[in-house]
Order: C-alpha cells, then structure tokens, then sequence
C-alpha cells in the first residue's frame, strides 16, 4: 500500500533548531503537513485534541514529559495506541533502547543522524515511499 | 552478693586479713581494703579519661584544621563567582549555536527555494546541498544537550559544596564570607562577556569618539 504522503505528522522536541530541521527533512521526503510540539505533555494534548496523525516522530529527553512517557501514553490509550511512533534522540544506551521497544516504540534513530536514516526508518514503520 | 564473682585482689586482700587476724577480721580494715581499691579504680579511671581527652583534643584539632581549609577554599566564593559564571557562560554558548545554527539553517531553506525555480539537475544538486547542511545543524541539538549535562554537573558540586560549609558550621561561612578574591583571578580578563555585561561596537566607537 502506498504511504499517504498528505498524512500529518507531528514532530516533538524541546530545541527549536531540530524541530526546524526534521520539518525540511519531512518537506524533501513529501510530508508537508507537519505540526510540531515541545514536550511530551503538549504533544498529547494535539494527539487526544482529535487530530489525525499518521506519524509521530519523538524526542526522548524533553521536561516535563519526556518521549518515553509519551510513547507509553500513546500505547496505553485505546484510540492512540496503533499510531506509528519513531523515538528520535541522542540516548543510544542499550538499555534505552530495550526500554523504548519494549514500551512499543516502531523504531528508533540516534542523532545525530542523516536524511537517509530518517527515510529508511520512516519506510521502515509506514512502508516503502 | 551470692553467686556473684569477688574481685581477686579483694579476696587476696581479705584472706589475708583474715589469716592476720586469727580467723577474725575487724570492720576499719575492711573499709580500708575498700578505700585502697576505690583509690585503685579512680586512677585507673583517671587515665582512660586523660586518654580519652588527648584523643578527643586531638579530633578537634583536626576539625578546626578542615575547616580552615574548606574556609581557604572559599566556597562561597565558588559557589557565587565560578559555578555561576561557568554555567551563564555555558549558556550563552548554547544561545549562540542556536542563533548561528537558525541562520545557517535559515541561509540552507534559501538554497532549497531557489532549488525550487531550477532545471532537474541543479535543483537536485542544490537540494542536496541543503539536506547535508539540515543533517550537519543536528550538532546544535547534541551540543545542547551535553552542555546540559554539565550544567547540571555544576549544581551537583554547587550542592555538595554547600553542604559541606553547612556540616562544618557558622564558623566556616563566615571565615568564607571575610575571604578576598585571589589576586591571580583578578588580574585576568572575562572575555568574551555575556549579553547583559557586554558592550556592543558601536558603544565602544561612541566611548572613543568622545560621544559616551
């Protein structure tokens, strides 16, 4: 099935500049609905206001909630816990990772990472585009 | 008491009165048996206790000795001048790449419109430019980061020394807060300042123009 390029994806991090960066990187991929959020907390509040999204792409260390507490939000709730949800972030531990997949994250990229990571990471959850 | 054991010296001491006295042993020697050995144990005492004071004179020592010394450190000073300078300027320099980084990132969303108006080839090109320089602008977002950590860091040593001027007690603080700045520290210069004790180029011109 194709990936619906006109989906809306919501990017979450706490510094403006990745934030910037994720939203052109999403741009050349053909994703141009994309809003944005600052923490955990705000960003479930636009995922339970309602709007559709077919991605989440999710900072980890963010206050007052961070990613990880986001991710097991989204799962926890009936009408969220299908979404797709890739963890972008600087946390590369073994056991960060192990505790993000186990709390249901669709993938999960170490910054700092390139255009092509983003890409295939993305393919990877929403299928080949 | 019955049952009980007699101290040895004692039961020598009594036998031996006993003996003396034919089977009979008057109440003024015993009590002087009792006074010698009462004697006995308070000199006995009296050393554990002179012991026991060097021991504890010596402690003191030790511990005015420590506090002289966190007091020569100065922590206060610490805590005011150097934590606080070290995380305003680590601040300022997370400030700074952001603003560098927006710029830089601002000049790459130029390159992609103009991307936009060119033939495949060079549109493709220039797009490319910018992607390298989105994916090289991530180092904004790591230097942060760390930079964070060792913000933190410094509150950690801020508490911990804190916390040892506050176990050391009043004396400690106020020998801190009659301590100088060292002259070593004095004599070098800040730069770069930080927003707020900067000045900026044209103020500078206007001092040496007469008009400041």
């Amino acid at each position: 099935m194709a990936v619906d390029r006109d989906m809306s994806v919501l990017i979450v991090d706490d510094y403006k500049t990745m934030l910037r960066i994720l939203r052109n990187l999403l741009k050349q991929l053909g994703f141009n609905n994309v809003d944005e959020a600052v923490d955990g907390g705000s960003a479930l509040q636009v995922l339970r206001s309602g709007a559709s999204y077919g991605l989440v792409i999710s900072d980890w260390n963010m206050e007052p909630m961070n990613g990880l507490q986001l991710l097991k939000e989204v799962r926890s709730d009936p009408k969220l816990r299908s979404m797709p949800f890739i963890m972008v972030t600087a946390e590369s531990k073994s056991e960060n990772v192990i505790a993000a997949k186990q709390a249901g994250v669709s993938n999960y990229i170490v910054k700092p990472f390139n255009a092509a990571t983003l890409k295939a990471k993305m393919a990877s959850v929403l299928g080949e585009f | 008491m019955p049952g009980e054991e007699i101290d040895p010296e004692l039961a020598r001491r009594l036998r031996a009165l006993h003996q003396e006295g034919g089977g009979f042993v008057r109440i003024e020697q015993i009590a002087g048996v009792i006074g010698e050995l009462l004697e006995r144990i308070r000199e006995e005492h009296s050393r554990q206790e002179v012991f026991l004071y060097r021991e504890l004179g010596g402690l003191s020592e030790y511990i005015k000795a420590i506090k002289a010394e966190i007091a020569a450190l100065r922590p206060y000073e610490i805590q005011n001048h150097y934590l606080q300078v070290a995380s305003d300027e680590l601040d300022a320099i997370v400030d700074a790449t952001e603003a560098a980084t927006h710029a830089i990132l601002g000049a790459a969303e130029e390159i992609e419109d103009i991307a936009g108006r060119l033939d495949d080839m060079e549109a493709v090109r220039l797009t490319e430019i910018a992607t390298r320089v989105y994916e090289a602008c991530t180092f904004q977002d790591i230097t942060g980061q760390r930079i964070g950590k060792v913000v933190r860091a410094l509150k950690v040593i801020e508490e911990r020394v804190m916390t040892l001027v506050a176990a050391f007690g009043p004396g400690v603080e106020e020998r801190a807060e009659r301590g100088e700045a060292s002259a070593g520290a004095a004599e070098l210069l800040n730069g770069p300042q930080l927003g707020g004790d900067a000045s900026r180029q044209d103020e500078i011109d206007a001092l040496f123009s007469g008009n400041g």
